[in-house]
């Protein structure tokens, strides 16, 4: 057994007086894929953008690749630059070209000659082809387009870990299609994922496992074919029912 | 029934309705253009107030005999939506033709018909009741360079060529040496146009006489004034809006502390402090050039505003730029150099214009310190004896120069608007 990538341990987070995660426990191995489902508010994305510290968390312990996570940790870009994140939004920057924001972290993060950086990102951008859109403007590019590039974007800085979002809530849905096709690819090419999503059929086509969270808490983990065939919690044959 | 309205044009008879609107309308207009520029007055026989108002009168009667919602004239269509809507609206239009009209002939009279530009004395402009020009042009020299003497006038138009030749270096930059285009305008070119005004302007050194600064004035001190404002306020400006939007408090509060302190005070007293009241906390033996102490307060003054018009655009940014920067593992100031600022200096363009603007419109109030610009020239030749009864001339020629200089930067801001607009 390899070791565990991402331990989280008894994570409690608040906002204010509002409990958002409730004694999270997590591991996830390498090259792991994990599915995390649940009904809006119930905390998803809270939890994966406190795994690379976009939110702090209060209590217990997040260790990454074996750094732990709190407001001691030096370096916390060192850890960012290998956690790539896609977000709901995209956030592409939208004052730079595509291939730009590709190599902009690449060139001022990791030091990467520009040529070289360059090269390694249009490699990333055919992967999810859309090479050929390498000199537009983010604006100029279709949602299923640009979420692509953002994949391509946080592929450049080689991370060992791919936290998703929501990548496809902001998508038409015959652009969804097309950035799932991108994921699945990655996921094929063994990098580990933590996909928050409402994509069942993502879910079952990848994941290895399912979690899935209500209220801030971690309702029920289990391997992906036990958990659509035979969920154990009320609560989680109540979602699927409605979702399925 | 009958159509008791007989202003009001249909369809059908609006051709007959048309000529005889626009004859009346043509009437009106050509009556006040008579009596404005040639003083004629065919209507005498009118009482007093009707004389007075009959163009607006047959104006308004004509404008509405015209007045028909779709009339198949282009034109005339045009004129209804426009201008003659109603009569409230068609009764404006009239006053404002009219008012043109009545205003032309004096203004043209007085500024180049009647005036004079020959001579040197302002005997040459005691036989005329128009503008004396020959005032501005004897004291022009003045205007421009204050009471820097004349010999070595040579010297400020050099520095300027060579300081406006520096600006231009930017457009030769290629490949390689694109990165530095922003460390050459933010730290290099400040530092060579101190150093070209300093040696040439000031002088002292390479055989150039010494002139101190207080002989300095008129347009070129205009200008150096604005060019130190502007090129400094805006980074410190930058800086300051970063400061107050920081996580640290020392810092978060200084900056908030700066800003509404000289946000708080006039410009005015800024001023008398840096040249009367600064230099008593100095040691005796040191001594700071008053035109550079109120370069700095100007500076100090005017980066509190830049500060809040960058504060403006850093918080029109959504938090998912931020969020996209920190997971690529940008710190703190690679995320503000290549993701935060571009993006919010873009946005903010319109708001440092307006600074910009009123920064160059603010320096005339150097005067209060013993320094004259454009302005404060105006001001001691407007009181020169030999001169009296010429301000007019004066203001009318500094408003055309700041004018010039303000129309040009708008223009330049909005050409930056526009080059920079990628997307959204």
């Amino acid at each position: 057994m390899s070791e565990s990538i991402i331990q989280m341990k008894e994570v409690n987070k608040w906002f204010g007086d509002f409990q958002v995660l409730k004694d999270i426990n997590l591991e996830v191995k390498e090259k792991q894929k994990i599915v995390v489902c649940g009904p809006s508010g119930s905390g998803k994305s809270t939890l994966i953008r406190c795994i690379n510290r976009l939110e702090e968390h209060q209590k217990g312990q997040i260790i990454v690749d074996g750094n732990e996570l709190s407001e001691k940790t030096k370096d916390i870009e060192k850890i960012r630059a290998e956690v790539g994140m896609v977000f709901q939004q995209f956030n592409l920057f939208p004052h730079l070209s595509i291939l730009d924001n590709c190599t902009l972290a690449p060139i001022w993060v990791k030091k990467t000659p520009k040529k070289k950086a360059e090269e390694f990102a249009m490699r990333q951008l055919e992967q999810v082809q859309i090479a050929d859109q390498a000199s537009k403007f983010p604006g100029q590019l279709s949602g299923g387009q640009q979420q692509r590039a953002a994949l391509a974007r946080a592929l450049c800085m080689e991370p060992k870990i791919m936290l998703f979002d929501e990548p496809t809530s902001a998508l038409d849905p015959e652009m969804i299609k097309e950035v799932l096709d991108a994921m699945v690819n990655l996921a094929k090419a063994g990098m580990t994922m933590i996909v928050v999503t409402h994509e069942m059929g993502f879910a079952k086509e990848v994941a290895d496992e399912v979690v899935f969270m209500d209220e801030g808490m971690i309702v029920e983990r289990a391997k992906t074919k036990d958990f659509f065939a035979n969920p154990k919690n009320e609560r989680t044959k109540l979602f699927l029912s409605q979702i399925l | 029934m009958i159509n008791i309205n007989i202003l009001k044009p249909t369809s059908s008879n609006f051709q007959t309705y048309l000529y005889i609107g626009s004859a009346l309308i043509f009437m009106g207009i050509f009556d006040v253009f008579l009596r404005s520029f040639f003083n004629i007055n065919y209507l005498t026989f009118l009482p007093g107030s009707l004389n007075f108002l009959f163009p607006l009168i047959i104006g308004l009667v004509g404008l509405q005999m015209i007045r028909l919602e779709y009339s198949g004239n282009r034109i005339v269509d045009k004129i209804n939506q426009n201008i003659n809507n109603n009569t409230f609206n068609a009764g404006l239009t009239l006053i404002i033709i009219f008012l043109t009209l009545l205003v032309i002939p004096p203004a043209l009279d007085w500024m180049i018909l009647e005036a004079t530009i020959s001579g040197d004395t302002k005997e040459a402009c005691v036989a005329t009741e128009g503008a004396c020009w020959t005032y501005i042009k004897v004291w022009f020299r003045r205007f421009m360079y204050g009471m820097y003497p004349n010999d070595f006038h040579w010297r400020i138009n050099t520095a300027f060529i060579v300081l406006i030749a520096f600006a231009f270096v930017g457009y030769f930059m290629k490949g390689k040496l694109k990165n530095y285009i922003t460390f050459y305008y933010a730290i290099l070119y400040p530092i060579i146009a101190f150093i070209i005004i300093n040696f040439l302007i000031s002088g002292g050194s390479f055989g150039l006489e010494w002139v101190e600064t207080n002989a300095w004035g008129g347009l070129s001190l205009t200008f150096i004034v604005s060019f130190f404002g502007l090129i400094f306020c805006f980074p410190l400006g930058m800086i300051l809006a970063l400061g107050r939007r920081s996580e640290l408090p020392i810092i978060k509060y200084i900056s908030i502390g700066y800003i509404e302190f000289w946000r708080g005070v006039p410009l005015i007293t800024v001023l008398f402090m840096s040249s009367v009241m600064f230099p008593m906390f100095l040691p005796s033996d040191a001594f700071v050039d008053k035109l550079i102490r109120v370069i700095a307060a100007i500076i100090l003054f005017e980066a509190a505003y830049v500060a809040e018009v960058i504060r403006g655009g850093l918080q029109a940014l959504p938090r998912g730029q931020y969020d996209a920067a920190k997971s690529l593992g940008m710190g703190y100031w690679k995320m503000q150099i290549f993701v935060i600022l571009p993006q919010a200096l873009k946005l903010v363009i319109p708001g440092i214009a307006n600074t910009f603007l009123a920064l160059v419109k603010d320096t005339p109030l150097i005067f209060v310190v013993g320094l004259s610009e454009v302005v404060g020239m105006l001001q001691m030749a407007k009181t020169n004896p030999k001169w009296l009864g010429y301000a007019m001339e004066g203001y009318i020629f500094a408003s055309i120069l700041f004018w010039a200089i303000c129309y040009a930067m708008s223009k330049y801001s909005q050409y930056l608007e526009l080059k920079y607009k990628t997307e959204r």
